[in-house]
């Protein structure tokens, strides 16, 4: 029997909306608009943090990896640590070895690394030239080359002593001559080093196998880093991981304004958006005073009212909650992929969530006017208004 | 016991006095039709009937018992249940069609149930229209559909503000025929007028002026 009940309901207030679209069509655009906004700026809140961190590595390692004891990092520790670090997040890792050599009779620092490696954790590296890609070549840093006269393929003698304090005179080395293929310019310390491969360095050295530092570069935020790191420190022996403060720190105050931001935006749309539906739903009520009238006039409580009223409002919110939901991922997709190059990660929770806020919203937006509505005096319609 | 007694009744908005001391009894069954020029108390009188105003001083008595210091939500009730409404401008919900209008009415008093809601718009000529929106009918069509909406819940007094008041001499005729039809059922019709001729249909006819009754006349020729 109810049934009857709820049908009539629903045609009442959907007759109501399909019939007068006119004017209800802006009530729905409003809230079609809001949510829209809504799902677009909250997919990208929660995607912002991903997509940054892609962004961010392109300023360079985020982790480092040093030893934790005596003896130096292995590359079997390091493996076993980088093993921690999710495959999907880990943009690369690049090992260094350190040691100082002789050039024309300069103490010079030199870097022992995977050179192919470092376009992963430095890409910000401007290189006048190449990266060296065989053994014998060589990248240095400005400073460096200022230094000591070199440019671009010139060569350079490259003489190592074990033990610096005790090199004599008497000592006889032909020293390694090594091909200069590139010029390392960052603007920072990194231009007082000069490069070659750790093959090329473990030769020249007759030591092999071991590291002082390894920098890790890993698309992901600020937490998941400390959660990583803890997981290494504490199982893997002779590592210490820890985070460059100086880039995971100006990541996290970047994210937090940007996702304050979109949520600041996103709160003051709502309000907006509640107060068009509002205001429409004012209008719609002022226009329907006399449907309002005649219904308290056949019998209609003030609750019927209310129900009737907030029906068309939810149901008002639900459709365009919907609409506004689905252009929401849309709307993020072309933000996304036009600020960042990459598609936007689809979240059906946020889907469903725009949709609820939504309707509470329009509801919310709808209890004023619905109000005024049962303060309506049924005798008007006699009067002849 | 009559079904509706007015008793001592008084209306004021302010200074004016828009029903001053009415006293008036309707039996069940009777077809009463309530004349008077504009500002005479007609509405007014209309309004406290219909459960949609109070008095400021009386009593009104319906089925025996005493409404005029109901609260708004029994008034409500009442009005649901026991009054029929017919208006002079129809008031139909635009943008639903005749039978749901009528439907309308059954909703809020009990179920809606369309096979009913068709059966009433066949007394009153419309069944084929049951279907059109107001805005595809014509006024007397849509006058109808109002009688239909107000006898679906068989209520015990019809109450109509001018139901002619908008109508061609036609439609008039037909509404007429339909009230005809109505009282010999045993229907109460209370029907205020300022026509002469819808007033001298009825079965007895009061006349108000100042917010008083001038005179209370049972219609000889009436037909029946």
């Amino acid at each position: 029997m109810n049934n009857k009940r709820t049908k009539m309901f629903l045609k009442m207030i959907t007759s109501s909306l399909i019939r007068r679209r006119s004017r209800m069509i802006i009530a729905l655009l409003a809230i079609v608009v809001g949510a829209t906004i809504l799902s677009g700026l909250v997919t990208i809140y929660y995607d912002v943090p991903r997509q940054m961190g892609a962004q961010f590595r392109n300023y360079g390692a985020n982790m480092i990896f040093t030893a934790s004891g005596e003896e130096p990092l292995t590359q079997e520790n390091v493996e076993k640590g980088i093993s921690y670090i999710p495959k999907n997040e880990l943009v690369g890792y690049t090992p260094y070895r350190y040691e100082t050599v002789r050039i024309n009779e300069q103490p010079v620092l030199v870097a022992g690394t995977d050179i192919k490696g470092t376009e992963a954790t430095s890409p910000y590296w401007y290189i006048n030239g190449n990266r060296p890609t065989a053994n014998g070549q060589v990248l240095v840093g400005k400073n460096v080359a200022n230094l000591l006269g070199v440019k671009v393929g010139s060569t350079v003698e490259i003489h190592y002593y074990d033990n610096e304090a005790e090199k004599s005179d008497d000592d006889i080395d032909l020293g390694t001559t090594m091909f200069v293929t590139g010029i390392l310019e960052t603007g920072s310390s990194e231009e007082d080093y000069l490069y070659m491969s750790l093959a090329d360095l473990a030769e020249i050295t007759e030591k092999v196998g071991s590291y002082n530092v390894v920098e890790i570069s890993v698309s992901t935020s600020g937490a998941n880093l400390e959660k990583y790191i803890e997981r290494i420190d504490s199982n893997v022996e002779g590592v210490k991981a820890r985070l460059i403060k100086r880039v995971t720190s100006s990541e996290g105050a970047v994210l937090t304004k940007l996702q304050s931001l979109v949520f600041i935006v996103t709160a003051v749309i709502l309000v907006l958006t509640m107060i068009c539906v509002a205001t429409t739903m004012t209008a719609v009520i002022a226009e329907r005073r006399k449907e309002i009238g005649l219904r308290k006039a056949l019998g209609a409580s003030n609750s019927s009212i209310v129900g009737e009223f907030m029906g068309e409002g939810l149901l008002l919110g639900g459709i365009g909650g919907i609409l506004g939901s689905v252009l929401g991922f849309v709307f993020a997709e072309i933000v996304s992929v036009n600020v960042f190059s990459s598609s936007i990660t689809f979240r059906p929770l946020i889907l469903v969530i725009s949709v609820v806020v939504s309707v509470i919203v329009t509801g919310a937006a709808c209890l004023i006017p619905i109000k005024s509505a049962t303060e309506i005096d049924p005798a008007l319609i006699l009067k002849g208004e | 016991m009559s079904l509706l007694e007015i008793r001592n009744v008084s209306k004021i908005y302010g200074e004016l006095k828009a029903l001053d001391n009415i006293n008036l009894k309707v039996e069940d069954g009777e077809w009463l039709a309530i004349m008077g020029p504009s500002g005479s108390g007609k509405s007014t009188m209309m309004n406290i009937i219909g459960c949609m105003d109070k008095p400021s001083m009386g009593e009104v008595l319906l089925d025996g018992k005493d409404i005029s210091k109901e609260s708004e939500k029994n008034l409500t009730s009442i009005r649901r249940d026991k009054i029929g409404l017919i208006f002079q401008q129809f008031h139909l919900v635009s943008y639903m069609s005749a039978v749901e209008n009528v439907m309308l009415s059954q909703y809020y008093h009990s179920m809606p149930d369309e096979k009913e809601a068709l059966e009433a718009l066949e007394r009153v000529g419309l069944k084929e229209r049951a279907k059109h929106l107001p805005s595809q009918l014509s006024g007397g069509e849509q006058q109808r559909v109002c009688v239909a909406r107000a006898l679906i819940n068989h209520p015990e007094i019809i109450l109509a503000d001018e139901p002619t008041g908008n109508l061609d001499e036609a439609n008039e005729n037909i509404v007429i025929d339909i009230f005809r039809q109505l009282h010999k059922e045993g229907t109460t019709l209370i029907v205020v007028t300022h026509d002469p001729e819808v007033g001298e249909v009825a079965e007895r006819m009061i006349r108000l002026e100042h917010g008083r009754i001038i005179s209370d006349v049972k219609n000889e020729n009436f037909r029946g």
